[in-house]
């Protein structure tokens, strides 16, 4: 199946932005992403080191029942939804999202050093994208907005250095 | 009354229905605009491709402009609303280290996951690393504690600090939004538009 073009980017806000309206209408609460990965990663370390993740109170607090929890079931659905949408645009397949001038696996290596160096400001800003930025910024939240610019303004500043990677 | 949870509506266990719902929608839209993919969402970062500035503010004025004539309307207690607690050091600090993050892996946590169910195996690589840049920040916790709660502010909203009115602020970032999103097109053509 050939792949089908993406939707406008106005139609995708629009979805997203009812999408997080319905979450406070049902809810009261926005979405998130960044909360559910703390939680696995805390249940990875709380298997092999139990008392030591007991003995740090950031992992305890995410120790007890870490799946009976509203994100959780939220990012469950974010994997669904987003592998429904792939598969009926034909998008589902292999590869690796890079530009024409770096090879696949420095790609990789710089997805994991991106990645780590974005979960700990995660959790230093208690929300990502989807929590922060975008739930706080819809409810105009201090905190958010401030957030909001500080993201922009650190990639686009730190985009010159890694333009091999893109363009 | 809205919000319904908070209301007594439905329980908690529905509540989880509910979010599993609302998550199967958040992932199908973040997929359809090109989320799932890091290039398009890196390409913004060089005034290539905007959808990222354009999806997430027309989602943020969508919302915010819902949440202010519901509750105009009498339908949505806004009272009952989480608003994101405000450290205002700690967040600013937080951003700028996310954006590096975000330049460099090309993903944010919610984009990586539907990058990775839907084949994308740098995405996978960004999760990771994510968990990986987590458990680091766990480890540290104790010593960077001071760090994590600086600059409190309380549940603070912008009409809170500014001294305005919410609809005021609402209007402004109205016009924010369309004076960026003309700032970006002029930018998009200058540099190049590669829209993915």
């Amino acid at each position: 199946m050939k792949e089908k073009p993406f939707w406008s980017p106005y139609a995708g806000g629009i979805g997203l932005g009812i999408t997080l309206l319905l979450a406070f209408v049902f809810m009261g609460r926005g979405l998130g992403a960044s909360g559910a990965m703390m939680r696995f990663t805390t249940w990875v370390v709380d298997v092999f080191a139990h008392d030591h993740v007991m003995a740090n109170p950031y992992f305890a607090k995410y120790a007890e029942h870490p799946f009976s929890n509203w994100l959780v079931f939220e990012i469950i659905g974010v994997m669904i939804g987003g592998f429904l949408s792939g598969m009926l645009a034909g998008r589902n397949k292999w590869r690796t999202g890079r530009g024409p001038n770096i090879t696949k696996h420095k790609r990789w290596l710089l997805a994991f050093i991106g990645g780590a160096i974005m979960g700990f400001g995660a959790r230093l800003s208690r929300g990502c994208t989807s929590g922060l930025a975008l739930t706080g910024g819809a409810t105009l939240a201090v905190g958010g907005w401030v957030f909001m610019f500080a993201v922009f303004g650190a990639a686009f500043a730190t985009a010159y250095f890694v333009r091999k990677q893109w363009i | 009354m809205a919000p319904f949870y908070k209301y007594g509506f439905f329980s908690e266990q529905t509540g989880l229905i509910v979010a599993l719902i609302l998550g199967i929608s958040f992932g199908f839209w973040l997929e359809r605009s090109g989320f799932g993919y890091s290039r398009k969402l890196a390409l913004q970062f060089y005034f290539k491709d905007n959808t990222v500035l354009y999806v997430m503010f027309t989602a943020i004025l969508v919302a915010m402009l819902g949440v202010l004539f519901f509750s105009l309307f009498g339908w949505l207690d806004i009272t009952k609303i989480y608003i994101n607690p405000t450290y205002i050091w700690a967040q600013l600090i937080g951003g700028l280290i996310l954006g590096v993050g975000f330049a460099i892996g090309g993903y944010c946590p919610g984009t990586s996951v539907v990058g990775a169910v839907t084949g994308h195996i740098d995405a996978l690589f960004f999760l990771g690393g994510a968990m990986t840049g987590m458990f680091v920040f766990g480890e540290m916790f104790p010593s960077i504690e001071d760090l994590y709660n600086w600059g409190y502010m309380g549940n603070v909203r912008l009409s809170d600090v500014l001294n305005v009115s919410s609809g005021v602020v609402a209007f402004a970032a109205v016009v924010l939004a369309i004076v960026m999103f003309k700032g970006a097109e002029w930018a998009q053509n200058r540099f190049g538009k590669e829209v993915l």
